[in-house]
């Protein structure tokens, strides 16, 4: 893992840990964006972070990413040795081909070979010599995901992955991300506004306000998790309002075709 | 076009070209490696930046041309001079357009190379030089564009072979027609040579020429 800043005591986690963080705490020029946050996550487990936006959710992944130089502060963090992040956006380097984006930084005589396999696994067996550019936004995002995942990681962080998505694409990638959960099994930390997002793929949800976790339920919605059913909509329904959005007085409002109103 | 066949078929504008075209292309290479090292240097290490960047902003302040009648006090009149007037001409634009590509990496890309844990040598090799290979072809259409000039100018000021002595002869004689072919051939040379990069451009950077189709 990359150096921290700000005033870190970075450990090594425990067996059967992903992440442990506590008491962390992040300003930036003397705003405090995170306070006293405690977040763990158990080896392979798969859990969704919500948060309005400016509540600090990817200062959380940026501070476990070890990119956050600019950041002050303090707190206790544990991360695995090995860390892949996927950006909202896909960022490729331009100037390389799709298999040399994915194989970057890979080690060893078998780094084609292996690189070559992760993208059959996104689907883009073929666009191998490709430059980015001449990618779709959704087969970016998908170099992007197994560029993160040919590494095998420990951690996946995620953050806002298919926000820049149109929503067919997003949620093709959303069975995706969760095909390839189920195969590589890393402990995932998916950062979202999205609440429908948050459900379909996480075992958990953590809701982040006021620079701690505000809420914090785990997903007991019977596979497939389609957007309909009892416990479904309760569970949206609380996530809402932790997020301060009456989803009652919502869908009784006569906004048309609200993003959030159910789709059954 | 009767005065060019005449200067082709004895054989004098082959030669004066011939010579041009070795100075400006000399004086070119060394002006070009010492742009790009320097600018790696300053680009790439904050003392490199510290030592190098303010002298050659100075030079920059000064026209290349005007440090003529000092380079020959040094060098004397010889081919050296002219090859210096050049270098310095090219040296200044392939410096602050490699320069200015190594400064303005997209700090994206910084962040991705920390998160895939790239060694600062892989850094440098995959993220670092080609995100400045822009700026360095770039600087180098400008420096073709300067060593021609400087090279105009040096075949006039004190020459025995080149186009420019060509054309200096000529205007002694009265002979206008030997100026415009000289002219000519200038402008030839500029366009072919600029052509020349911008084909290099067009191979080394196709992942951004996909773009504009």
């Amino acid at each position: 893992m990359a150096t921290h800043a700000g005033g870190l005591t970075v450990t090594a986690p425990e067996a059967g840990v992903a992440v442990r963080i506590e008491g962390l705490v992040r300003a930036f020029g003397g705003r405090k964006v995170l306070d006293g946050l405690d977040l763990s996550l158990r080896a392979g487990e798969f859990v969704a972070m919500l948060g309005r936006s400016g509540s600090g959710k990817s200062t959380v992944l940026r501070a476990l990413a070890g990119v956050d130089h600019d950041a002050g502060g303090e707190g206790v963090l544990s991360a695995p040795d090995h860390v892949s992040v996927v950006f909202q956006d896909a960022r490729l380097l331009p100037w390389k081909r799709v298999l040399a984006n994915v194989a970057l930084g890979l080690t060893g005589g078998d780094a084609e070979e292996r690189a070559r396999t992760a993208l059959a696994e996104v689907g883009l067996a073929g666009r191998e010599d490709a430059w980015p550019v001449e990618l779709s936004g959704g087969e970016q995002q998908r170099v992007s995901l197994a560029r993160s995942l040919v590494r095998e990681p420990e951690l996946l962080l995620a953050d806002e992955p298919f926000g820049a998505l149109d929503a067919l694409t997003r949620t093709r990638m959303h069975a995706l991300l969760a095909r390839l959960y189920e195969r590589y099994r890393p402990a995932v930390l998916l950062v979202t506004h999205d609440v429908d997002e948050a459900i379909a793929l996480a075992d958990r949800v953590v809701v982040l306000d006021g620079g701690r976790i505000a809420a914090d339920l785990a997903v007991e919605v019977p596979s497939p998790r389609r957007p309909a059913g009892a416990e479904y909509a309760a569970l949206r329904e609380r996530l809402l309002a932790r997020l301060g959005v009456d989803a009652l007085t919502e869908r009784e409002g006569d906004l048309p075709e609200s993003r959030y109103a159910p789709h059954d | 076009m009767t005065t060019a066949g005449d200067l082709i078929a004895d054989g004098r504008l082959q030669s004066n070209v011939w010579t041009s075209t070795e100075r400006a292309l000399s004086g070119l290479a060394y002006g070009t490696a010492a742009g790009l090292v320097l600018a790696l240097v300053a680009g790439l290490s904050r003392l490199g930046e510290g030592l190098i960047d303010g002298p050659v902003q100075i030079k920059r302040g000064i026209p290349s041309l005007a440090l003529i009648p000092l380079l020959i006090l040094w060098f004397g009149i010889g081919e050296s001079m002219k090859v210096i007037t050049i270098a310095l001409g090219a040296f200044v634009p392939v410096y602050i357009h490699t320069h200015n590509g190594l400064r303005t990496i997209d700090s994206r890309y910084v962040e991705l190379a920390e998160t895939l844990g790239l060694s600062r040598p892989r850094f440098l090799l995959h993220i670092v030089l080609p995100g400045a290979l822009p700026g360095f072809l770039l600087g180098m259409r400008f420096a073709v564009t300067a060593a021609w000039l400087a090279l105009a100018v040096v075949e006039q000021v004190n020459a025995t072979s080149g186009i420019g002595y060509m054309m200096g002869l000529a205007r002694t004689y009265g002979q206008t027609d030997i100026i415009i072919v000289g002219l000519v051939v200038y402008g030839l040379l500029g366009l072919l040579s600029d052509g020349l990069v911008r084909l290099v451009e067009r191979k080394v950077l196709s992942w951004r020429r996909t773009l504009a189709g």
